[in-house]
């Protein structure tokens, strides 16, 4: 995803020279191109990420629309007063991208897993939360964020994500959901978010299970009127997320339907499952797919229907 | 045109008034950077009051966002917007928050969580630099906001990126919230701090008009950035205010806004022109 990330910025940015790059002593083997290309729109800060998102304050308030890049919680948590007060506060054009998501970087320790940031960045006003399932959406997600004016954090895989979609340009806005399967007949879907999608697809299609399957590129917002379709075509759903279970995706889905439900635009409120970290850290070592294990982000039948 | 003895003994007593009207903390730091505000605003700034972002100005960052009063009184006494709204400071509904909001007309950055303008300050000065705009970006500190971290993360930064449009101004009133800054967290010796870090350091009397200007009109020198180390005093002009903690917290009652501006008008009596 980091790729089809600076891949894209690349592309947007010999056609828009507001395009500013800030990294944060990360990024070996990925941002080179940018700086090589357009040195005067690209500065490696330092290990510093309050002083990062500051600069990109102040840099967005001079005009520029600009990108800041760093490993898990380092872009995030860790100056998270900055991203509320210097960059939403004053709904600067400021973009927030975390490499990493969720276990990319298992086994490097709690460190490097960023499985918090969802539910934190979230509750911030003015911040769109976006999180990628494949390199095909964080194509489109980048693309998207060049031309929405306003702060946005892009939480992206590591590298190597397989592709799901068929498509190489998906045709998406902010808050959309993507169809990835949808048939009529079919009681359950799974809503995914970020590189586990992949496991879930995987799943399905050898379970050959009837259930129709959505990513969630957007968890803030979530377009409505299609998540309103969508429990009104299923009685079961399920998010799986590699993400605490608390603030997380499937939270941000409950959320909205039960105000949905309270004010009567949905009738039939489904079940629904969430399928995400249980309120804990993970201390021992392991790649990604043995830490999904590990936190029990299964579809295994205890989990499911 | 007024001078900035004058400027500064109105932003006093507009000040004095807004904290007092609103039971509002804060009135001692305010006090403290009234002439370094007064001769940055009369003498120093490019402004342009009825187009307040045109590009060309000069940007000026208050940090310490808890002495708004100040600033908000000196916006308003160089015709930025009415001086009647100052009476709305901290009213229910009023724009006029007690710490400094962007949503003033004049003001750049809302402040009030400490250790972030000088950041903010540094990008908007690199983007300066990159755009090859010429403006100067200014910030102001506390001196006890220099405790925070990320002040120190941009410290590092503006002089390794020969940020010399950049010029940071310290309001060493020398007491922070819970006590004397050598006690709670001694920042000495602070110039050779700065130097050590590659600044263009200088230490003034942050109440000589003369001082405060010298040092201003000037930015860093062989590429640096400038910091203007200004030792003031917590308080200044009112008595019983000076170098009191207390005046952190404290909104004058009736009978000492009236001995408080008694005090001003002895020194400086209200302009008339």
């Amino acid at each position: 995803m980091r790729t089809a990330f600076i891949n894209q910025l690349i592309e947007e940015a010999k056609g828009n020279e507001n395009i500013f790059l800030l990294v944060g002593d990360l990024g070996f083997s990925v941002v080179e191109p940018f700086a090589k290309l357009f040195p005067e729109r690209y500065l490696n800060v330092g290990i510093a990420e309050q002083n990062m998102a500051g600069i990109a304050a102040g840099l967005a308030m001079e005009g520029y629309c600009v990108y800041i890049y760093s490993i898990g919680n380092f872009p995030t948590l860790r100056c998270m007063e900055q991203i509320r007060y210097d960059i939403c506060y004053h709904n600067l054009n400021v973009k927030i991208v975390a490499v990493g998501g969720g276990y990319a970087y298992g086994a490097l320790g709690p460190s490097h897993h960023a499985t918090e940031d969802i539910g934190m960045l979230r509750t911030i006003p003015n911040m769109v939360v976006c999180s990628p399932s494949d390199p095909i959406e964080a194509k489109a997600i980048t693309s998207i964020s060049v031309n929405y004016n306003g702060p946005m954090y892009l939480r992206l895989g590591k590298a190597g994500e397989k592709i799901i979609h068929r498509s190489k340009n998906l045709r998406i806005s902010i808050g959309d959901i993507i169809k990835y399967k949808e048939q009529d007949n079919s009681d359950t879907a799974i809503l995914v978010t970020g590189s586990i999608a992949d496991y879930a697809i995987n799943y399905v299609n050898e379970k050959k299970l009837r259930w129709n399957i959505y990513t969630l590129p957007f968890i803030k917002p979530i377009n409505k009127e299609q998540l309103k379709d969508i429990v009104t075509r299923h009685n079961e759903l399920i998010v799986l997320e590699e993400h605490q279970k608390s603030c997380g995706v499937g939270s941000a889905v409950i959320e909205i339907l039960n105000d949905l439900f309270n004010i009567g635009e949905i009738e039939n409120y489904p079940k629904i499952r969430r399928i995400a970290i249980d309120d804990r850290f993970y201390s021992i070592a392991g790649d990604q797919s043995f830490l999904r294990e590990l936190a029990n982000l299964s579809l295994n039948k205890d989990n499911i229907f | 045109m007024k001078n900035s003895i004058l400027l500064a003994a109105e932003i006093r007593r507009h000040a004095l008034i807004m904290n007092h009207n609103a039971n509002a903390s804060h009135i001692g730091g305010a006090l403290s950077i009234a002439d370094i505000l007064a001769v940055l605003y009369e003498r120093v700034l490019t402004l342009f009051p009825q187009e307040p972002t045109n590009p060309k100005r000069d940007r000026f960052l208050l940090s310490k966002g808890h002495a708004c009063s100040a600033l908000y009184a000196v916006l308003a006494l160089k015709d930025f917007f009415e001086v009647e709204l100052l009476d709305t400071y901290s009213k229910n509904g009023s724009k006029f928050t007690t710490h400094a909001s962007h949503n003033i007309p004049g003001i750049e950055l809302s402040t009030g969580s400490l250790g972030h303008a000088l950041s903010v300050g540094c990008g908007i000065a690199l983007a300066s630099k990159r755009k090859q705009n010429y403006f100067r970006t200014f910030v102001l500190v506390s001196d006890g906001e220099l405790d925070e971290g990320s002040n120190w993360e941009a410290i590092l930064f503006a002089p390794h990126h020969k940020l010399d449009n950049l010029t940071l101004i310290v309001d060493y009133n020398k007491i922070q919230s819970l006590g004397n800054v050598d006690d709670v967290l001694s920042l000495e010796p602070l110039k050779s701090k700065f130097e050590a870090f590659n600044w263009e350091a200088v230490e003034i009397d942050g109440h000589d008009h003369e001082a405060i200007y010298n040092s201003l009109i000037t930015s860093g020198r062989n590429a640096k950035p400038k910091v203007i180390i200004a030792h003031t005093i917590k308080g200044k002009g009112i008595d019983f205010m000076e170098n009191q903690l207390l005046w952190h917290y404290k909104s004058p009652n009736e009978k000492e806004l009236e001995s408080a501006i008694a005090q001003l008008n002895k020194v400086h009596p209200i302009d008339q022109s």
